[in-house]
C-alpha cells in the first residue's frame, strides 16, 4: 500500500525580550544557575505576575506577519502539573483565547514551488527551568534561570505531507521570527524548539490516522530525521498488522531513534483554568496598527524586490532573502560594487562557503560587505580577473588587508597593456606551430590551449578578453 | 491608653501625651500576659517592635510624623514580612521567612506603624473558626471556650482583647467579617482590587482581599487610608481613585436607602440575633434612613459556587508547596514522587487537603463544565443580583452570621456545617463588593455583627454609614473582660 504522511508542528519560539514574561528578571543566557530567578520566578508565596508588554507586542507582531486573526481579548490560563523545574506547580499559558489566532505561512519547496501551511494559533506561555541530572550524586539540581522566559508556541494545521515540508516550514518560521526581531533564532540555545505530530494514512484517504507526538527536536536536520524515522516506524507497525498508539515519543539524536516516553510522564490532566492573577488582556485597533507600522519587509516581499530591483534569479533572490543578515549584507555589497548579479554570486558562493566552513553567521565574517564590494569593483573595472579575485579573497580572509592593498602588494593587477599582451601572444603562436595548424584546419577549440598558455605565462594577470581577441585576429591571418 | 481605639491613640501620639515606645511596651506587656491563653499571636516581635517605636518617636521629634506614626498594629500571618516568619497557620510554612514585605506591610512600615507581631489564623485562611491552624485554635476573648471565628481569628481576638490598636486581615469568603462579628469589633473587607494582594499568601486569588480589624469605623478608615491604592505589582489591583476615607465619616444619613435581603432574614437565622439586627436598623431609621425589603434571588447558590471556585484556585495556588525550594520537606525522600507525597501529606492539615482535593476534582477533565464553569456562571448571576439591588438602594444590611460564636470543637464533625457559617458573607466575595461588619449588641454576653454591603468602591460610604451608627450608639465600645483583670 502507498502511504501518505500527515504532519503538524508545534514550534516554541523563545521571544527576545530583555526580561521574563511575568517578572522583571533578565533573560540573558548563560548566567550561573539560579542567579536570574527573583522571588516570583522562585514562586515565593504571595508573589504575583505582571505581563511583559514587550512579549505581547512581539506576539501581535508575529500574528500580523502571518496574516493571522489577532486576539483583541486574550486570556492566560494555568496549566497544572508537578515538576521540580516548574516552581509554581502550574505553567501560565493561553488555552481558549490565544493572542494569535488563525493565520498562514507560505513555504518554499526544493523544486521551487510554494505551498501554504495553515497556522492554527500562536499563544504566549512561560518556559520552565532546567533539571540538571549530572554532578549531583543521586540528586537532581534545579536551575530556574530559564523559568519564566517568554515563549510563543506556534501550532500548525496538519498540512505538511513530508519531512522536507516540515523542514521548509521550520525554516520559514525561523526566517520570519528573525526578520521580526522577536527571537534571536539561535537553535543551539533552544530559541526554536519543535514537537511534531506525525500520522500516516493510505494515499487518497481523507481521514487522519492516529498520531504520535515527537518531542525534543531542536534542529532542522533532526526534524527531518525524526519525522522520517517515525514514518518508517509507523508503516512497519501497520504493515506488520499492528496498530499505532497515540503517545508521546522522544527523539534520541544520539541513537537515531524515537522511543515511547513512559505513559506516567505524559498521562497528565492539566486542569486548565483561567489565571485569576491576571486580568484578560484587552488591546485595541490603535495598539495593533502601531505594531503593524513597525513590521519590516518580510522574506517573500524582499525576494520579489530582489528579482525586480537587481534582476536576480528567483533562486538567488530566495537564498539571499531567507536570512535577514545575509540579505542586508548582500545589499551592502551591491551598494559598493554596483553589480548585483556578481555580488549575488559572491555572497552565495565564496562567502557562503567560507561561512559554512567556519560555522559562523554572516555578521561574524572577517570580510565586511564593503570590503567584498570593493573586491567585486576591481573585477568589474578589469583591474583583476575573476580568478585572481579568488586569490585576493583568500588573502582578505587571512586578514591581509583590503582588496586594493592586496592587489598592489602582490602585484596582481591585470595586464591590459596591448603591447605586452601582443608579445605574449606572438611568443605562444611561435612556440606552438602544431596547434596553430590545427586551428587553421578548423579545430577552433584549440584556442583554449593558447589562452591557457598565455595566462600561465602572465601568471594569470593578462586580461582574458584582450588575449582572446588578439589571438583570434592573429591566428586568422 | 491601650484600651482606647486607634483614632484616640493616634491623637494621643500626635499631642505627645504618650510615646510610641511607651505604648508598644504596654501592648507587649498585655500580649505576654494574655497571649498564652488566647493564642491570638503566633509570633510576637518584641525587639523589632520597640526599635520601630523608637524610630517613630524620633521621627516625631524631628517633625516628620504622620497620622499613623508610632501606632502599634498586628499583621495576619499571611502577609509576608521580611525577616519575620510568615507561617500562614501551616506546618508547611512553619520555617518560612519571606525575603520581602507584602505591599500592605510595606505601606504600614512607610507610614511609621509598629508591627507587634503576626496573628494566628486558619491554615492558609481555610476555615471559619480558627481551629485549622497548625498553632492551635484562638480563643474568643468574650468566652474562652468559644471560637473567635475565622479565618482571621487571631487578628479579631487581638483587637477585641486590646492587644493591638488595629490589625490587618484578609477575607476570601467572610474571613474578616465573621470573626469581627464573633468578637464584637469592626471588620472591613474592601472591594476586590482596592488593596494590593502582593505579598499575601494566596488562597483563592479571585476572591482574596486584604482589610482591617479595628474597634471602630473611624479606625478602619485610618487604616484603609494607608493600605488602599493601585499597586503595579498586582495586576488585579484597581486603577480607580482612592480617597481620604476619614473625610466623609460624619456625612448625615438623611435619605440613605437601606435594602434588607429577604434571603438573609429567613430560616436558619437565630431569633435573638435577628432582633439585634432589627434594633440596629431601627437606629438607622432614626438617623433618617429609609428601609426597603429587597431580594438577592441567587444567594442560596453562593456557598456551593464558592466551594467550587475557591478550592479550584487554591488547588493550583498551593501546588508550589512541593518541598523543592522553601518550606517543609519530608525527611529522607526515596524519590521525587515520595518527596511530593509525603511533603504535602505531612505539611498540610486536613481541611487544606480536603479543599485541594475538592478543587482538583472540580477542574478535572470531564468535570470542569459541570463544576467550575457552572460556578462561574452562578458568580455572574450573583453579581447581577447585587447590581440590580443597587439600582434601588444605597447599601444592603443584614446579619453577618446567623448566630454568635460557637464552642471550640462543636462543629468539627461535618465540614459542610462549617461551610454554612459564611452563608451571608460569601456572596459579597463572589461579587467582589465591599462589606463591613460592625457590632450591634450582645446575645447571651456574645457579640452580634451587622453586615453592611456597598456597591463597587463604596468604602467611604460604608465607613460613613458604620461610623454614624457608632456615633449614635455605644455597641462598638463594649469590650470583653480581660482575663487578667
Amino acid at each position: 500500500m502507498e502511504w501518505e504522511t500527515v504532519i503538524g508542528l508545534e514550534v516554541h519560539v523563545q521571544l527576545a525580550t530583555a526580561s521574563k514574561l511575568f517578572s522583571g528578571t533578565s533573560t540573558e543566557f548563560g548566567a550561573e544557575p539560579n542567579t536570574q530567578a527573583n522571588i516570583y520566578d522562585l514562586a515565593m508565596p504571595g508573589t504575583l505576575p505582571v505581563l511583559n508588554k514587550e512579549a505581547l507586542k512581539m506576539a501581535v507582531k508575529f500574528g500580523l506577519a502571518i496574516d493571522a486573526e489577532i486576539g483583541m481579548t486574550s486570556v492566560f490560563d494555568r496549566k497544572n502539573y508537578f515538576y521540580p523545574d516548574l516552581p509554581k506547580g502550574y505553567q501560565t499559558s493561553q488555552l481558549d483565547y490565544p493572542t494569535v489566532g488563525k493565520g498562514k505561512l507560505v513555504i518554499d519547496m526544493e523544486d521551487g514551488t510554494q505551498k501554504t501551511i495553515g497556522v492554527t494559533r500562536a499563544h504566549m506561555e512561560e518556559d520552565a527551568g532546567k533539571s540538571l541530572h549530572e554532578d549531583f550524586h543521586d540528586k537532581t539540581g534545579i536551575d530556574l534561570n530559564r523559568a519564566g522566559t517568554p515563549l510563543l508556541e506556534i501550532v500548525s494545521e496538519p498540512d505538511m505531507r513530508s519531512a522536507k515540508e516540515a523542514v521548509a516550514y521550520m525554516k520559514k518560521l525561523h526566517s520570519i521570527v528573525c526578520y521580526l526581531g522577536i527571537s534571536d533564532g539561535d537553535m543551539s540555545q533552544g530559541s526554536l524548539r519543535c514537537d511534531a505530530n506525525v500520522s500516516i494514512r493510505p494515499r487518497g484517504s481523507t481521514e487522519l490516522g492516529l498520531r504520535t507526538e515527537i518531542k525534543n527536536i531542536n534542529s532542522f536536520r533532526f526534524v527531518e530525521k525524526a519525522i522520517n524515522l517515525e514514518v518508517e516506524r509507523q508503516i512497519d507497525v501497520i504493515e506488520d498488522g499492528g496498530r499505532i498508539v497515540q503517545e508521546t515519543r522522544l527523539y534520541d539524536a544520539d541513537n537515531n531513534e524515537t522511543r515511547s516516553m513512559r505513559s506516567k510522564e505524559v498521562a497528565n490532566d492539566y486542569r486548565y483554568f483561567p489565571e485569576p492573577d491576571l486580568l484578560p488582556i484587552v488591546i485595541d485597533e490603535a495598539f495593533v496598527e502601531a505594531i503593524r507600522e513597525t513590521l519590516p519587509e518580510l522574506p517573500d516581499v524582499k525576494s520579489t524586490r530582489f528579482q525586480e530591483q537587481y534582476g536576480l534569479s528567483e533562486y538567488d533572490a530566495k537564498v539571499l532573502s531567507s536570512d535577514l543578515a545575509t540579505a542586508n549584507y548582500f545589499e551592502d555589497v551591491v551598494a559598493t560594487s554596483k553589480d548585483a548579479k556578481l555580488s549575488a554570486n559572491w555572497v552565495t558562493g565564496d562567502l557562503q562557503a567560507y561561512l559554512n566552513k567556519e560555522e559562523i553567521p554572516v555578521g561574524d565574517s572577517v570580510v565586511s560587505a564593503q570590503a567584498l564590494g570593493g573586491l567585486i569593483l576591481r573585477i568589474t573595472d578589469n583591474t583583476i580577473s575573476s580568478k585572481i579575485a579568488k586569490t585576493v579573497f583568500e588573502a582578505m580572509l587571512a586578514g591581509e588587508g583590503d582588496a586594493d592593498s592586496i592587489i598592489e602588494s602582490k602585484g596582481l593587477k591585470q595586464v591590459t597593456d596591448s603591447g605586452a599582451i601582443e608579445k605574449l601572444v606572438d611568443d605562444v603562436i611561435a612556440n606552438n606551430p602544431e596547434q596553430v595548424q590545427q586551428f587553421r584546419d578548423g579545430k577552433e577549440q584549440v584556442i583554449g590551449f593558447f589562452v591557457g598558455q598565455i595566462m600561465k605565462a602572465s601568471q594569470g594577470k593578462a586580461n582574458p578578453g584582450q588575449v582572446n581577441q588578439m589571438l583570434k585576429e592573429k591566428l586568422s591571418k | 491608653m491601650i484600651d482606647s481605639d486607634l483614632a484616640a491613640i493616634s491623637r494621643a501620639l500626635i499631642q505627645e501625651e504618650i510615646s510610641s515606645v511607651e505604648l508598644t511596651q504596654e501592648y507587649l506587656k498585655r500580649i505576654s500576659l494574655e497571649n498564652t491563653d488566647l493564642n491570638a499571636f503566633v509570633t510576637v516581635c518584641e525587639e523589632s517592635a520597640l526599635e520601630q517605636a523608637a524610630a517613630a518617636d524620633e521621627s516625631r521629634s524631628k517633625g516628620n510624623a504622620g497620622a499613623f506614626t508610632g501606632i502599634p498594629i498586628a499583621h495576619k500571618d499571611l502577609f509576608c514580612t521580611k525577616g519575620i516568619r510568615t507561617s500562614c497557620g501551616s506546618k508547611m510554612l512553619d520555617n518560612f521567612i519571606a525575603p520581602y514585605d507584602a505591599t500592605v506591610v510595606e505601606r504600614f512600615n512607610n507610614a511609621g506603624a509598629v508591627t507587634l507581631g503576626k496573628t494566628n489564623m486558619d491554615e492558609f485562611a481555610m476555615g471559619s473558626s480558627n481551629e485549622t491552624s497548625f498553632y492551635g485554635p484562638v480563643k474568643n476573648p468574650w468566652d474562652r471556650s468559644r471560637v473567635p471565628g475565622g479565618s482571621s481569628g487571631g487578628s479579631a481576638a487581638a483587637v477585641a482583647a486590646r492587644l493591638c490598636a488595629g490589625a490587618t486581615a484578609t477575607d476570601t469568603g467572610g474571613s474578616i467579617r465573621q470573626p469581627a462579628s464573633f468578637t464584637g469589633i469592626t471588620g472591613l473587607k474592601p472591594t476586590y482590587g482596592r488593596v494590593s494582594r502582593w505579598g499575601m499568601v494566596a488562597f483563592a486569588s479571585s476572591l482574596d482581599q486584604a482589610g482591617t480589624m479595628t474597634q471602630s469605623a473611624e479606625d478602619a478608615a485610618l487604616m484603609l487610608n494607608v493600605m488602599a491604592g493601585l499597586d503595579e505589582k498586582d495586576s488585579t489591583s484597581s486603577v480607580s481613585d482612592t480617597e481620604d476615607y476619614t473625610a466623609t465619616l460624619d456625612k448625615p444619613l438623611e435619605g440613605l436607602k437601606i435594602g434588607l435581603p429577604v434571603e438573609h432574614f429567613s430560616t436558619g437565622l437565630g431569633a435573638e440575633v435577628e432582633q439585634k439586627i432589627r434594633d440596629a436598623i431601627a437606629e438607622y431609621e432614626k438617623l433618617g434612613a429609609t428601609v426597603k425589603e429587597i431580594s438577592l434571588p441567587n444567594s442560596h447558590l453562593s456557598v456551593s459556587a464558592y466551594y467550587v471556585i475557591a478550592p479550584a484556585e487554591a488547588s493550583a495556588n498551593l501546588s508550589r508547596y512541593d518541598g523543592v525550594r522553601y518550606g517543609y520537606r519530608c525527611d529522607d525522600p526515596a524519590d521525587l514522587e515520595d518527596m511530593y507525597k509525603r511533603t504535602r501529606s505531612e505539611g498540610f492539615g486536613a481541611e487544606v487537603k480536603r479543599r485541594i482535593m475538592v478543587g482538583t476534582y472540580a477542574l478535572s477533565a470531564g468535570y470542569y463544565d459541570a463544576y467550575y464553569r457552572k460556578a462561574q456562571k452562578i458568580r455572574r448571576l450573583i453579581k447581577n443580583d447585587f447590581q440590580q439591588a443597587f439600582q434601588e438602594v444605597d447599601v444592603i444590611m443584614g446579619p453577618t452570621s446567623p448566630h454568635t460564636a460557637f464552642p471550640i470543637g462543636s462543629q468539627n464533625d461535618d465540614p459542610v456545617t462549617m461551610y454554612l457559617e459564611d452563608i451571608y458573607t460569601i456572596a459579597v466575595n463572589l461579587a467582589g463588593l465591599p462589606g463591613i461588619s460592625i457590632p450591634v449588641g450582645l446575645v447571651n454576653k456574645l457579640p452580634v455583627g451587622l453586615q453592611i454591603v456597598g456597591s463597587d468602591f463604596a468604602e467611604a460610604q460604608l465607613l460613613n454609614v458604620a461610623h454614624k451608627l457608632q456615633q449614635a450608639t455605644d455597641w462598638h465600645t463594649q469590650a470583653p473582660v480581660a482575663g487578667n483583670k
